[in-house]
């Protein structure tokens, strides 16, 4: 591709937020080198700053906090942070990259990130990360949890005063460092992550942001909420400190806004308003909240049913329709008067908090990159992209992920940086392996005939745990415990400068079992593991003791009660660890081939970019030919025709080399398991593999409201399509539905893209038939990000919208071959009469109902509705809980062409991450039989779902039950079957659970005497 | 007023001890919700995690009692929602026969419980918790000769 010129098996990502992760992590793991440059002093984003996120009310930072840990340990990704692009040459394949490193005047590679210098520095100044709601220091972190923990001066701020370097014990600090330094870097390829900036709130003068103290931004009101935030997550009035009783959110503050010319919509504010509304509820009980909407855009994956649930069980105030124009203050008390469209009516309401939904524009430095690297942006400023190929810029070999290519949520840009990926794995594929290094662990040291010797690591999680349980008396307590030979406290036990404590105990203490007493191991325990691993021990000799979500956090008014229950569960842990052994990890050998399940427009860009990066591939379609829904698409929102990109898709899938497709056949039975799947098609075919891609589609509903079927004139939004496209369509009027199918008690979520499509066939009808009417009946428009204009443009053509309540839908009777429609519009409050020529019904999208059997087939779930679902609703979209299985497109939930494109690229590329390595590491929780005690009864063979146990005749009329580790999933199910106890799940071992019991249930005071 | 102030006015005459085996996927997450959501709950419950609640032997639950536990609490998945795909409904059974075997021997009832609490359940979580300990206090400690 590149000529004789050899690529280079490296990349560089721009912007170090989750998209940006998301990006390299996927790049390393798939065997390149990549550099991670970001402009502030730590990565993370704007996600660090948020609380919660939605829909599943995760804790941001917990989430957030094991990937900015993974991404800054990751030995094949170099961090440049504090830095920024100075120049690009070079072309696809081989670039030559000059980059600027702004100095922090403290020696990275000195500093231990202990604070000392913060905590002494007299300075206060600005606060960027907390949005100037609290003070920050002239030397500082931007957040606690941040990577790498490396302070930084701020020039502006310091006096010069030395403070700090006279109590910087690690002789960190250097004022006199050249401000900054260039360096050159070598990449084959390149992915902008530079993510977006929200809109300064201030300017949108009318509603009084920075003049009125209680108008706050929204993300000035995310600190508020954040625990770790400058009110540690109290709610209060900026004006008064008082706990307000109404809050007023204001959406579309700078988006959707023809006066600050940002007419996109910013497509997540909607569902962040609703989150901040539900959760200021949870921390407020009895606070009355109200969002003012123009549409409530809940159009993502179980979006609706949030919406649902914020209106429905929290009271919520939802209203409609409403842009406030102004916001006016009560010069008195503060209080905030709001003026709104309460249906035909005005009305007026007195607040004592107003939120302003900011939405996003471009990254600030969005200019000076598309001038450096020659990429093309659109008219606000965004990366400009192809709908159909939604990860590249119009640069070879530059590629764009995240809000910097249009405003999206945290899952739609992480699937984009997969997709980015993906993308840059195919390019560069010859040189896959050639620049990375292979993270080495010590050998593990023989524990043979010791005795326990623990180290306990208590956590303050900053305030998270410190400010209930008494962090100080739990360390104390725990280094009394039999067994326990050391123990600390420290601010954040899961930052990076305590691993390294964590590794330099273990060495100096010659511990032989590792505690950690902080958070959940369902998200903390593989970082920990890790360490241990790295000095030396098995990583199975670990064990936390969860003192933050299941004690710090649900019991604040009882910090003693809490605190003593926080000892507790460290004796638990520690008698767990007295008892932990070392597990093996057998290397299980990986079949570099994947198997793609439905040749639809996600299934065939996921197995061509596979293919692409250097895999067999094998591709099964259930139908005659190639295509699914994708055939039945005939323009796109931006109104290309994409049958001429799937007929070349098609053309190139059929004739790689690499893929081999499967017609008219099926899955029968997979067996298997990460890198070793063995699948039985129909056909008779047997497949090896070593991962999965799920990408079986969806189904559009087939309507039993409104007359479908009943009358020749009530069509589907897909067959209007297909007139238009082939010029059948002829009408005077014509009356489009929405939500036919969805938003309902059967199927609760919005189908995403029937309002783009509605525009885009109502657009394509006004401008061929300028003559027609077209009435689009809604509840909402939810015409996101750039699809607004679409919305603004059918407006301006003289499409008319009529809002109609579920509670009172449209009617429909038939009058012969006429048609009519009776709509109870919800603006005007008047009932409207239509006579269409076509009524057209823009039809839900229902999961497949194929999906049910492939779950079962593959023990994957899927959620109420019958989606698949994936193992993480925000970071993890494309990913299945079970290793090596993937999906992408429909089968995950409704999406435009784009998205699903996105995710299918995106798929390929998490693929990538398994088959570029030549084994994976099995878990050592498994069980194992005891062939003494073992009596054949063949009892675990028969519950066991996965196959594991297999009798076997050892020798003439013996028979044992051998369990194959790699199909035990380490449930332990069988250990309780079995009627001789010859079972034995490791890890979770009878004598260990019980271990726990007894010291639940023990005293407080440890046995054993004070240690000297 | 913050959740759970009520929590605070208690004055128990003793305080229950609860042990709870909670599997990985869905209860012990339900119970990290609980903390997320920042729900307030009684104390009284120690949870020891397994991977499946299918995983919790009787004799756990037994030891667990014969120890000095008030109640014991066995969470799992959602039917149809095992991580493991059947693991719940065998910790059902043998929760049934349990509660026979454990009322048989004089136990009340309420001192044994299987439930289902989701990843998304935290407040069920929480609730099932202060439940079950305003339950036990009024039952007071098990009866001598129990267990």
């Amino acid at each position: 591709m590149m000529g004789e010129k050899e690529v280079v098996g490296a990349a560089m990502v721009v912007g170090g937020g989750p998209a940006g992760m998301q990006a390299a992590l996927d790049l390393a793991e798939s065997g390149y080198r990549v550099y991670l440059l970001e402009t502030t002093p730590s990565i993370g984003g704007t996600m660090a700053q948020l609380d919660k996120t939605f829909p599943t009310n995760d804790c941001s930072m917990c989430i957030l906090s094991p990937k900015l840990v993974a991404t800054g340990r990751h030995e094949s990704i170099t961090l440049l942070t504090n830095a920024e692009l100075k120049k690009v040459e070079g072309e696809a394949g081989r670039f030559k990259i000059t980059v600027t490193r702004h100095q922090r005047f403290i020696i990275e590679e000195k500093c231990t990130g202990c604070g000392v210098c913060a905590e002494h520095c007299p300075i206060e100044g600005a606060n960027s990360f907390d949005r100037d709601l609290a003070p920050a220091k002239a030397v500082y972190v931007p957040f606690p949890q941040a990577v790498p923990l490396i302070y930084t001066i701020d020039k502006g701020l310091c006096i010069g005063c030395g403070i700090c370097e006279k109590f910087c014990e690690a002789d960190a600090i250097e004022y006199g460092m050249d401000s900054e330094i260039d360096e050159t870097i070598e990449v084959g390829a390149i992915v902008l992550a530079p993510g977006y900036e929200v809109f300064d709130s201030s300017k949108r003068i009318a509603y009084g942001h920075g003049v009125y103290p209680n108008v706050v931004s929204n993300i000035e009101f995310e600190r508020m909420l954040s625990a770790s935030g400058p009110t540690e997550g109290h709610v209060i009035r900026p004006s008064d400190g008082d706990v307000p009783k109404s809050i007023a959110f204001i959406q579309c503050v700078g988006s959707r806004d023809a006066q600050t010319v940002n007419t996109y919509c910013s497509s997540y504010c909607c569902m962040a308003a609703l989150k901040q509304a539900v959760i200021a509820q949870e921390h407020l009980p009895g606070l009355e909240t109200t969002i003012f909407f123009m549409d409530t855009r809940a159009f993502g994956k179980e979006f609706e049913e949030y919406l649902h649930r914020a209106e429905h069980e929290y009271g919520v105030r939802v209203f409609r329709n409403n842009r406030i124009s102004k916001v006016q203050q009560d010069q008195e008390t503060s209080n905030l008067i709001l003026s709104f469209i309460d249906g035909a009516h005005i009305g007026e309401k007195i607040f004592d908090m107003v939120v302003l939904s900011a939405g996003a524009k471009p990254p600030e430095m969005s200019r000076q990159l598309a001038k450096m690297l020659n990429i093309k942006t659109n008219k606000f400023g965004f990366c400009e992209t192809d709908e159909l190929l939604p990860v590249d810029t119009s640069m070879p070999g530059i590629y764009v992920c995240g809000a910097f290519s249009g405003p999206k949520d945290i899952p739609d840009s992480v699937a984009q940086a997969s997709g980015a990926a993906g993308r840059v794995a195919a390019l560069l594929a010859d040189q896959r392996g050639k620049l990375v290094t292979k993270k080495e662990y010590p050998e593990e040291k023989d524990l043979t005939g010791q005795e326990p010797r623990m180290g306990v690591f208590v956590c303050h999680c900053g305030i998270n745990i410190g400010s209930v349980v008494n962090v100080p008396e739990v360390m104390e307590y725990a280094s009394k415990l039999p067994g326990v030979v050391y123990a600390e406290a420290n601010l954040y036990t899961c930052s990076q400068d305590t691993q390294k404590k964590i590794r330099e105990m273990i060495e100096k203490h010659d511990l032989n079992r590792v505690v950690v007493a902080s958070c959940t191991p369902r998200t903390h325990e593989p970082l920990f593991q890790n360490t241990v691993r790295e000095a030396g021990l098995n990583k199975y000799l670990f064990e936390m003791a969860n003192i933050r979500d299941q004690c710090s956090w649900v019991h604040r008014l009882v910090p003693e009660a809490a605190t003593k229950k926080a000892k507790d569960l460290v004796r638990m842990a520690v008698a767990k660890a007295s008892k932990l052994e070392p597990l093996p990890q057998p290397k299980i050998p990986v079949t570099p081939a994947a198997l793609v399940i439905g040749g639809g427009l996600s299934g065939m860009t996921s197995a061509l970019e596979i293919a692409r990066a250097g895999y067999e591939v094998h591709l099964v379609e259930k139908e005659k030919e190639l295509g699914g829904h994708l055939r039945t698409i005939y323009g796109t929102l931006a109104g290309v025709d994409p049958q001429k990109t799937f007929a070349k898709l098609k053309e190139e899938v059929l004739e790689n080399k690499n893929i081999k497709v499967h017609l008219e056949d099926t899955v029968e039975e997979v067996k298997g398991y990460i890198g070793n799947f063995e699948t039985a098609l129909k056909s008779g075919e047997k497949i090896e593999h070593g991962a999965i891609v799920l990408a079986t589609g969806a189904i559009e509903y087939e309507p039993k409201e409104y007359l479908y079927g009943e009358h020749p004139k009530v069509i589907r939004q897909t067959t209007l399509g297909e007139m238009l496209a082939s010029n059948k369509f002829d009408a005077k009027s014509v009356v489009i539905i929405q939500c036919v199918g969805s938003r309902n008690d059967e199927h609760p979520n919005c189908s995403r893209i029937c309002c783009s499509t509605a525009m885009a066939n109502a657009l394509r009808i006004k401008r061929e038939h300028p003559d027609t009417d077209v009435f689009v009946l809604f509840r909402d428009i939810r015409t996101y990000g750039f699809a607004e204009e679409n919305y603004n443009e059918a407006a301006r053509l003289g499409v008319r919208f009529l809002r109609y309540d579920p509670a009172s839908p449209p009617e429909v009777m038939a009058d012969g071959d006429a048609l009519e429609v009776h709509v109870d519009e919800q603006f005007i409050e008047e009932k409207i009469l239509l006579r269409p020529d076509y009524l057209v019904l823009n039809a839900a999208i229902h999961p497949n109902p194929d999906n049910k059997s492939l779950a079962q087939l593959l023990k994957v779930p899927q959620n109420k509705e019958g989606f698949f679902l994936e193992a993480h609703m925000k970071l993890r979209p494309v990913d299945f809980a079970t290793d090596g299985i993937f999906l992408c497109g429909l089968a995950h939930s409704p999406r435009l062409i784009d998205e699903s494109i996105s995710q299918a690229l995106a798929a390929a590329a998490r693929v990538n991450t398994v088959l570029s390595k030549p084994f994976i590491e099995a878990e050592g929780v498994v069980s194992v039989v005891d062939e003494d005690k073992c009596v054949g009864c063949g009892r675990c063979e028969e519950i066991c779902e996965y196959g594991a146990p297999v009798v076997e005749e050892v020798s003439p009329g013996v028979f044992k039950s051998r369990i194959k580790e790699a199909l035990c999933k380490g449930c332990g199910s069988c250990a309780v079957e079995c009627c001789t106890r010859a079972i034995r799940p490791k890890h979770f071992r009878s004598d260990q659970i019980i271990t726990m019991i007894e010291a639940a249930l023990a005293d407080e005071e440890p046995e054993q005497e004070v240690k000297a | 007023m913050e959740k759970g102030v009520d929590l605070e006015e208690r004055r128990p005459i003793y305080e229950p001890k609860i042990v709870a085996f909670c599997c990985n996927w869905c209860s012990y997450a339900g119970a990290d919700l609980a903390g997320t959501t920042r729900l307030q709950y009684p104390t009284n419950v120690r949870i020891v995690r397994v991977m499946c609640s299918g995983r919790v032997d009787p004799a756990f639950v037994l030891k667990a009692f014969s120890l000095g536990a008030d109640g014991v609490l066995v969470a799992g998945c959602h039917p149809s929602d095992c991580h493991y795909i059947n693991g719940n409904e065998k910790a059902a059974m043998r929760g049934t026969f349990l509660s026979e075997f454990l009322e048989d021997a004089g136990l009340e009832p309420q001192r044994f419980k299987v439930e289902w609490i989701a990843g998304s359940e935290g407040q069920k979580f929480a609730n099932i918790v202060k439940q079950m300990v305003a339950e036990l206090e009024a039952l007071g400690p098990i009866a001598e000769g129990c267990a």
